[in-house]
């Protein structure tokens, strides 16, 4: 029984959900071993030789891999498949884009998103929008599972660095071409990880309003987030949408500006440590599941709060 | 060009759920079933892109029980014009659905497939890219943005830090995210043409394909609930908690 993780990284470095992903592949049993697919990417490789309980580090290094394609990563991952009982990846828009692909062609079921492994084939994972958590079992030769990486501690990096080995590179796909990326640069930690979150809904009222948030979160050393409500109104870019369909958080602090409360946003928050709500509205849903809750005026309260902080 | 649109019937998303007591599994007797949101934002595209000139027909199809029927209906009225419906009782998880799908893919020969990227009741998140892989194409998933234009779909999709855009030859699969478009409503006169439109029955038995499960569920069960919040009065009282009492700050 041996486990292959499928690395998140970006030729340079390894991304914090692979660690994640390393301690759920902990949990299944068996020697861990870690794909690093990718272009130029030896600095990667030798960071995933250096996490504690990593067997070996297997990478293909190629030009066809520089952009992380489905089609070719899924491919690499298949050609070495047959010597693991489960492959692993992040439940991220890294994983969740590449990993159906290896079930499919593995003629295997893929288990999304699981939050706890009951043993090597039984796993919980959360359905309607984590209304409900379904403990689900497989009978499938190799198991492919999404991790979502706020249910596992990061695994411990800097240990003693494992054999790093290179593995026969699989063909370009050639049907899909990477034309480019839009990534957005901040100084602030990212939301997936981040330890503090404060996040905005629609009652923050403006792009413009949203720098209480951002100085609420700069007070805080905080990561930002937002509802779908912010979002689809334009304050804020898509990839701050926290919820059911965008981000899964589990910050030890989430502060919630200005947002209702909706099931899917309460989806991707429900696992954080302590929940703050701050809304005007007494009936807003946000108060059934903070743990702290001040009615009242955001434009108001939050320079308040800013001040308080010291 | 075809385009072939996967529609699923779920518990509408504006069901509150229930687990049953006995922990098989989530109640839904009786409640309200719609269109997966995403699905009705594939399908939008899809009716889109043939207002565009970029596609001359759009096929709808569903998975499932007899009353899916009712979703292939609606997608009709927002402007599919021919639905298929595979029927069977049988549970069906997302690796049967796609060898499903590419049974019909194969008889229907559609240049572009477009699904929601998730269902809200499983939440799998993974049909269409099984979907891609069965039949061997390009994948496009989280798609907030699509262009048709020679012989390839140039597909701007969401990602963890921002947006990437890729051009996948045709034929393809992608996956609808929340930002792709906002669906139309649908207006009565338009049912009212939709019910002379097609819908064709068919089994998996007719496509040749094995829905059997392979994840089977041991049990469902309720979430850890939370301990009640407290609503306290103002900003100091709150600072002081969050100091003092829950240790966070």
């Amino acid at each position: 029984m041996a486990i292959l993780v499928i690395a998140e990284h970006d030729n340079a470095t390894l991304k914090g959900s692979t660690l994640n992903t390393v301690t759920a592949a902990s949990r299944c049993g068996g020697d861990i071993d870690i794909l690093i697919a990718g272009y130029q990417c030896g600095a990667a490789a030798q960071a995933a030789a250096e996490i504690a309980g990593v067997s070996r580090v297997l990478v293909a290094d190629a030009s066809h891999f520089a952009d992380s394609l489905a089609e070719n990563v899924a491919e690499q991952a298949i050609s070495i498949a047959g010597n693991y009982s489960h492959i692993l990846a992040p439940a991220n828009a890294f994983g969740k884009n590449i990993l159906p692909r290896v079930a499919a062609r593995l003629d295997v079921a893929q288990i999304s998103e699981i939050i706890h492994v009951c043993s090597p084939d039984t796993f919980e994972r959360p359905i309607y929008a984590g209304n409900a958590i379904a403990t689900v079992q497989s009978s499938d030769p190799v198991k492919v599972i999404t991790v979502r990486t706020t249910g596992f501690a990061p695994a411990a990096a800097g240990a003693a660095a494992t054999a790093i080995e290179n593995v026969a590179v699989v063909a370009d796909a050639g049907t899909s071409h990477f034309v480019a990326r839009d990534l957005a640069k901040s100084g602030r930690p990212e939301l997936s990880g981040a330890k503090v979150i404060v996040a905005g809904g629609r009652g923050v009222g403006s792009a413009e309003n949203f720098k209480i948030v951002e100085q609420l979160a700069d007070k805080l050393g905080a990561a930002i987030g937002a509802s779908r409500a912010a979002v689809d109104a334009g304050f804020v870019p898509n990839d701050w949408q926290i919820g059911q369909t965008g981000k899964i958080v589990a910050p030890q602090l989430y502060i919630a500006l200005g947002i209702s409360g909706a099931i899917q946003h309460v989806a991707g928050i429900k696992d954080s440590k302590t929940i703050v709500a701050i809304n005007n509205d007494p009936d807003a849903p946000i108060f059934l599941v903070a743990d702290y809750g001040v009615i009242g005026d955001v434009h108001e309260l939050v320079p308040q709060l800013i001040a308080e902080l010291g | 060009m075809k385009i072939l649109v996967p529609v699923k019937r779920v518990v509408d998303y504006n069901v509150k759920i229930r687990v049953k007591a006995d922990g098989s599994g989530v109640d839904t007797a009786n409640v309200k079933m719609s269109m997966n949101p995403f699905d009705e934002i594939a399908l939008e595209e899809g009716v889109r892109q043939k207002e565009a000139g970029k596609a001359t027909e759009v096929v709808a199809v569903s998975c499932g029980v007899a009353q899916a029927q009712d979703v292939l209906r609606t997608a009709l009225a927002i402007g599919a014009d021919r639905g298929i419906l595979v029927e069977t009782d049988a549970e069906l998880q997302p690796l049967a659905v796609a060898k499903l799908l590419k049974a019909v893919a194969d008889k229907e020969q559609p240049q572009l497939i477009i699904l929601g990227k998730q269902a809200t009741d499983d939440d799998a998140n993974q049909t269409g890219q099984m979907l891609a892989a069965l039949l061997g194409w390009p994948q496009a998933t989280f798609a907030s943005r699509v262009v048709i234009e020679d012989g390839k779909a140039i597909v701007t999709r969401e990602v963890d830090g921002g947006a990437e855009t890729l051009a996948l030859n045709l034929p393809a699969v992608v996956t609808a995210d929340l930002r792709l478009n906002e669906p139309r409503y649908v207006t009565l006169p338009n049912m009212m043409k939709a019910k002379k439109k097609t819908i064709e029955n068919t089994t998996p038995a007719d496509l040749g394909v094995s829905v059997e499960s392979r994840l089977k569920t041991l049990k469902v069960s309720e979430p850890p609930a939370r301990t009640t919040g407290q609503i306290v009065p103002d900003i100091a009282t709150l600072v002081s908690k969050l100091r003092n009492e829950a240790k966070v700050i």
